[in-house]
């Protein structure tokens, strides 16, 4: 089928999108730079533009929706024009043009108020009580995408946790360089216990939902791994890989919790992000939760309803990316 | 001032006003001629609406101070069960006269009358077909005197802590003493709400604000607690009252009843504890009986009693058999004394192949070659006891306490050391059909009176210490010393007699009938080191089976020879007609046994079987360095050794046969229930190892003892046809002819232990579920993989977490491992937690290099490896990893909290 992934530039997109490609798609991609994967047609614009996205969308039966402001600090506005709005935006354009499925993709933190999680499932989103304006504006728009679920266009919400991999500058990259720098913290001995994806995973597992989305839409499903591992040896495990020391410095997480708070206020003050650069600050309330108490989940759902399971264990995910730094 | 019946109000917990209606019923005895309104709960027409068949009616009666309040759940389960298309009980509860929302008439009603009340009531309601009372505290007695008056209804009778007789020369409960006392009487139960509020804190867990206030709801004013009053007066403190006779009647007919009885009973409870839990088992010795270890007198809130009355129903009341009723009737007025036992249910075995243990004293009895040599207190020559001597000091003391009204069925608790006189004891106690507790103190003190007392009893035989423990800690039973005490002494300790004493008496006397193979003749204690400890009791003829089949297994004859270092086979020695010596050690502490302490026991009874604990053999191991060269060549002689109690690893086995070069070792699987279910010898051991399967090799089961599993489903949960194929994960199921007979007074833990066995059980042979979750391999060998409940329920499944540990404990910088599971049920994830060499100063994540190495060292996925200074262990075995408080604290480390050590 002719099928329009957006955000594929991205870390996640271009692995859905080359995953699209090998699954036999006619795969079309929009975003504001070149996906740069081999056997796609670039649309090039922003989602946040009707017009760009009406253009991408001619002719499409099946969206894989990726695009995100992806960041643990920023302008609210931003996060909402883009995650909000830029959903609503391409659903609209998505029912005009009768298109039959449609995959949000989405994050298990728009159902995350702090509280650790072990074993449960997808439970609803809850943005009025999500943590930061990412996973506020993500839960927002996952309510937005489910709540367009209909006989004519059937709308999956997936959300893989914690996606990391060769060439992830998001999350994989950054605990090397802080690990480098000497500036990764564990909370309370980074013992609590939470699921990953290898990206490659992720990419199956939504490129699964696409499919399954006779069986599986009006629903979200979490997808991850399955091999829940304690914060530190996840840790431990990608700074090996990278040749990188492994982080022996830990702090209370309540400690980390107030730190977190002071620094995001700091940040979103005029000039102050700006002027630190373009890295993120060094911990947020978000962040120190989700480093902090154990987020690890149930897969059964998901992977009887989307007939899919993880291919790459997580050793072996490793080793992939030790031979990625090697 | 009179009062008529009301309803409750309709807004109390649990309770639906539905079933609650107001009965009119024409009066007896004091009421003749009048008739008087009750209150009471019925679900005859919610059942009617469910168009079940109704297979008859339960009638409860509630006691002081309470109402049929007591009652809801099981009204509200019953109708619930019918729905369900399980039989349907119909519930009819009262609220009897003067009490509950039921008529106040101002009269007092001395029991007879209360037994005429219920009569009329349910003449009033025209009750016809099979009835089971149920009744608790003094309604318990009310609906007995009910039942002996309509035997021709009555299928079956259930009661909760009540009382139908008050021992002789036993004063009354204090808390009812001082309920009677003049002044108090009438301010504690009238005037104000006193015993009232003190009943409803006899609960634990303590009762909700809303279920106390429901109890107190009808009796808000004095003159609606009048009856609580003339309850309290009628209780019969001695002959001159005026409702002795009537309980007497009462507690008489109810030793004649013969319909199913189940006993269900709170044993914190002050009022009717245990002594008269034991009263009413002796009249109703064929009751199902269960004590809810913890809780007290309000039994109906504390405990699941009501499906418990239920799900026993359906057992044993068939319905198909409408004369079910009057099958059991002593309608030919056949009369037993009150103390007298009935035979024995169906299934007796023949008792033409029986040979009883005392039969192997019988038979040398004129025999002067040494039978019994005490090595205890190390110095000086060991004590020498003949056949001879032991034969007649058996037969006195067997027919001394017989002479002193000590009969079959009364349990006799020894408190003594192994050696001679505890041997002659338990045979004299076996001999007159007592039955003997055997309780040990590795139990601690806390755990012996829980065992005593939960016995309850008639006699305790003990050593000074033994005694002085039972008087400062309350047990019952008559005392008698082994020693003769001075008389200040025996005063002090309430002891009646000494053993001494007890023999004279018998030179004199004859002994009784020969108790049966069905009879019980003792209970043994479990560990305790899950739960409570349980009584163990087991008939004549298991013990006698127990007997054939070590004398079979280990090829025991007269000429063997035993060093008895486990005391349950210390006893055996002769029943299986050979001399047997206890090594010098403090039976409290196997730890305390050397190696030369077993070389000279071995000397001097020339043994050929070496029986010792495991926790002994680690000494006698470690003290090896001690033996003299004489030592080592008594030790030669010995060709066979049991590890008994406990099956122990291949490396400690092999340092043993290294102390006794010519002696075959075994290491046997059992457990209380059962002592001797397989055997390994440590060459079968050896061959075992080389095995892909998971667990501990406890080889082959021994004679004729059968070993099948019963798979566990994807919950955890052992739900499969117990089953002889290999490879299957699943509760160990086990059958001998030495099984026990039950648990003593656990009716539920014996319907837990035998569930889903009966098509197994068809042919006449006993089963008993373990607790244990193992396999069977291709040659019939059984592994052990941990206890059931420690299986870890994973969405892949159940996985024992035996051969985890097994595999991670390989890992070389690993000293000890649990693998326990955490997270929800049927999503839990395996964690591995570790002691390493050397000791971690603090819990926390293993490194990673260790991390990796477990890991690597097992199939079974891990989410996590966590290293502790020290893993908790039990109190008593100090080596049973207590793996459900580690999964507990792995599962809180693991959210992120900041947690201690486990």
């Amino acid at each position: 089928m002719i099928v329009l992934a957006t955000g594929a530039s991205g870390f996640l997109g271009r692995a859905v999108a080359a995953e699209l490609v090998a699954a036999g798609h006619d795969v079309r991609t929009l975003q504001r730079r070149p996906s740069e994967v081999p056997g796609v047609t670039d649309v090039l614009g922003s989602i946040t533009d009707p017009a760009h996205v009406a253009r991408a969308m001619d002719g499409v039966e099946g969206v894989v929706h990726l695009a995100a402001k992806v960041s643990l600090a920023g302008d609210p506005s931003e996060f909402r024009a883009v995650n909000v709005e830029g959903t609503r935006t391409l659903l609209d354009a998505a029912e005009r043009a009768w298109v039959t499925r449609f995959v949000q993709v989405s994050s298990p933190s728009v159902a995350h108020a702090g509280a650790a999680l072990a074993g449960v499932g997808a439970e609803p989103a809850t943005p009025e009580e999500a943590r930061g304006d990412y996973a506020r504006t993500k839960g927002e728009a996952e309510l937005l995408a489910l709540a367009r679920d209909s006989a004519a266009m059937h709308v999956v919400a997936v959300r893989p946790h914690l996606v990391w991999g060769p060439g992830d500058a998001q999350l994989t990259e950054r605990i090397i360089d802080r690990a480098r720098r000497g500036r990764l913290p564990l909370l309370n001995d980074g013992t609590a216990l939470i699921d990953s994806t290898y990206v490659d995973n992720a990419a199956t597992g939504i490129v699964a939902a696409l499919h399954r989305a006779d069986v599986a839409h009006g629903n979200a499903y979490v997808i991850t791994n399955g091999e829940p591992r304690p914060v530190a040896d996840l840790m431990a495990g990608i700074c090996l890989a990278a040749g990188v020391q492994p982080p022996r410095l830990s702090v209370p997480a309540s400690l980390g919790r107030a730190a977190g708070s002071l620094v995001e206020r700091v940040w979103a003050m005029p000039g102050v992000g700006a002027r630190a650069g373009a890295d993120e600050p060094p911990m947020t309330r978000f962040l120190a939760e989700q480093l902090s108490t154990a987020h690890w989940f149930d897969q059964r759902d998901t992977r009887r309803d989307l007939d899919w399971a993880p291919t790459v264990s997580l050793d072996e995910g490793l080793r992939r990316l030790a031979a990625h730094y090697a | 001032m009179t009062q008529a019946a009301s309803l409750p109000p309709h807004d109390l917990p649990g309770l639906d006003p539905r079933f609650s209606r107001i009965v009119t019923v024409p009066g007896r005895g004091l009421d003749v001629g009048v008739t008087r309104e009750w209150h009471c709960l019925d679900t005859a027409d919610a059942l009617a609406e469910t168009g079940a068949h109704v297979a008859g009616t339960i009638l409860a009666v509630h006691g002081n101070p309470t109402w049929s309040y007591l009652w809801r759940s099981i009204v509200s389960e019953s109708v619930r069960a019918a729905v369900a298309g399980q039989p349907a009980w119909r519930v009819v509860a009262v609220d009897q006269l003067e009490m509950g929302f039921s008529e106040r008439s101002d009269l007092h009603r001395p029991l007879a009358q209360r037994v005429l009340d219920l009569a009329a009531f349910t003449d009033a309601l025209r009750l016809d077909g099979p009835v089971v009372t149920l009744g608790h505290d003094w309604g318990g007695v009310v609906s007995l005197g009910w039942a002996i008056d309509h035997l021709e209804q009555l299928a079956a009778v259930a009661l909760l802590n009540t009382a139908v007789h008050h021992p002789e020369g036993v004063p009354i409960p204090a808390p009812l003493r001082l309920a009677r006392a003049r002044g108090v009487l009438s301010a504690a139960t009238t005037r104000t709400t006193g015993f009232l509020n003190t009943t409803l804190t006899l609960a634990t867990p303590p009762l909700p604000a809303e279920v106390k206030d429901a109890y107190r709801a009808p009796y808000r004013s004095a003159d609606r607690r009048r009856g609580i009053g003339g309850f309290v007066v009628d209780i019969p403190v001695d002959e001159q009252h005026e409702s002795f006779a009537e309980l007497e009647r009462i507690s008489s007919g109810v030793a004649r009843l013969e319909v199913p009885a189940l006993l269900l009973w709170g044993p914190k409870d002050p009022v009717f504890g245990d002594r008269y839990l034991d009263d009413l088992v002796d009249r109703l010795p064929h009751a199902d009986v269960h004590r809810f270890e913890g809780a007290s007198h309000l039994v109906a809130e504390e405990r699941p009693y009501a499906g418990t009355v239920l799900e026993w129903l359906s057992r044993v009341v068939v319905e198909e058999q409408p004369e079910a009723a009057s099958r059991d009737h002593a309608s030919d007025g056949r009369g037993l004394d009150s103390g007298g036992a009935l035979s024995a249910p169906s299934g007796s075995t023949s008792t033409d192949d029986h040979v009883p243990l005392w039969r192997g004293l019988d038979a040398r009895a004129g025999d002067d070659d040494v039978a019994v040599i005490d090595m205890a207190g190390g110095t000086g020559e060991p004590r020498r006891v003949s056949w001879r001597q032991l034969e007649t000091q058996t037969r006195r003391i067997a027919a001394g306490l017989h002479a002193m009204g000590v009969g079959k069925g009364d349990r006799v608790s020894l408190l003594l050391q192994p050696g001679p006189t505890l041997t002659a004891v338990l045979y004299a106690c076996l001999r007159i059909g007592a039955v003997v507790v055997v309780a040990d103190a590795g139990l601690g003190v806390k755990g012996l009176t829980r065992a005593v007392r939960g016995s309850w009893p008639d006699v305790i035989i003990g050593e000074r210490l033994g005694l002085t423990a039972a008087r400062a800690l309350g047990w019952p039973g008559l005392r008698i010393s082994a020693e003769r005490l001075p008389r200040v002494a025996a005063t002090a300790l309430g002891v009646a007699c000494s053993l001494r004493d007890v023999a004279v008496l018998g030179e004199e006397s004859a002994l009784p009938v020969e108790p049966g193979p069905d009879d019980d003749a003792a209970i043994l204690f479990t560990s305790g080191s899950t739960g409570p400890a349980k009584g163990v009791v087991y008939t004549h003829g298991q013990l006698s089976a127990l007997r054939d089949v070590l004398a079979a297994h280990l090829d025991i004859t007269p000429d063997s020879g035993l060093v008895t270092g486990f005391a349950p086979f210390a006893l055996l020695g002769p029943a299986l007609g050979t001399r047997s010596a206890t090594p010098d050690m403090d039976v409290s502490s196997p730890r305390t046994l050397t190696a030369s302490a077993v070389a000279a026991a071995v000397r001097a009874s020339d043994a050929g079987v070496v029986f010792l604990s495991p926790a002994a053999i680690l000494n006698v191991v470690a003290t090896a360095d001690g033996l003299t060269a004489a030592d080592q060549a008594a030790l030669m002689q010995v060709r066979a050794f049991l590890s008994a109690g406990a099956p122990i690893g291949a490396s400690l086995l092999t340092a043993v046969a290294k102390l006794m070069p010519n002696a075959s070792p075994h290491t046997p699987y059992g457990m209380t229930e059962c002592l001797l279910v397989t055997d390994v010898t440590l060459d079968e051991l050896l061959v075992a190892a080389d095995a892909p399967d998971a667990g501990v090799c406890v080889g082959s089961p021994i004679g004729s003892n059968r070993v099948l599993i019963s798979a566990l489903d994807a919950d955890g949960r052992a739900t499969g046809a117990p089953s002889a194929e290999p490879g299957v994960l699943g509760e160990i199921v086990i059958s001998a002819p030495h099984l026990k007979s039950h648990y003593d007074r656990l009716h539920l833990t014996d319907q837990a232990a035998t569930r889903d066995t009966a098509a197994l059980a068809a042919d006449g042979s006993r089963w008993h579920r373990t607790g244990d979750v193992g396999h069977l391999d291709a040659q019939g060998r059984v592994w052990v993989e941990g206890r059931i409940q420690h299986v870890i329920v994973t969405a892949d499944g159940p996985i024992a977490p035996v051969e985890a540990e097994q595999a991670v404990e390989a890992v070389d910088a690993v000293r000890r491992a649990a693998v326990v599971g955490i997270g929800p049920h049927r999503l839990r994830q395996a964690v591995a937690v570790v002691e390493t060499v050397p000791a971690v100063a603090r819990p926390a994540l293993a490194d990673p290099e260790l991390t990796a190495a477990v890991r690597a060292s097992t199939q079974q996925p891990l989410a996590a490896v966590l290293a502790v200074p020290q893993l908790p262990t039990d109190v008593r075995h100090n080596s049973k990893i207590d793996r459900s408080r580690l999964s507990e604290w792995a599962e809180r480390t693991l959210a992120g909290e900041t947690v201690g050590a486990p």
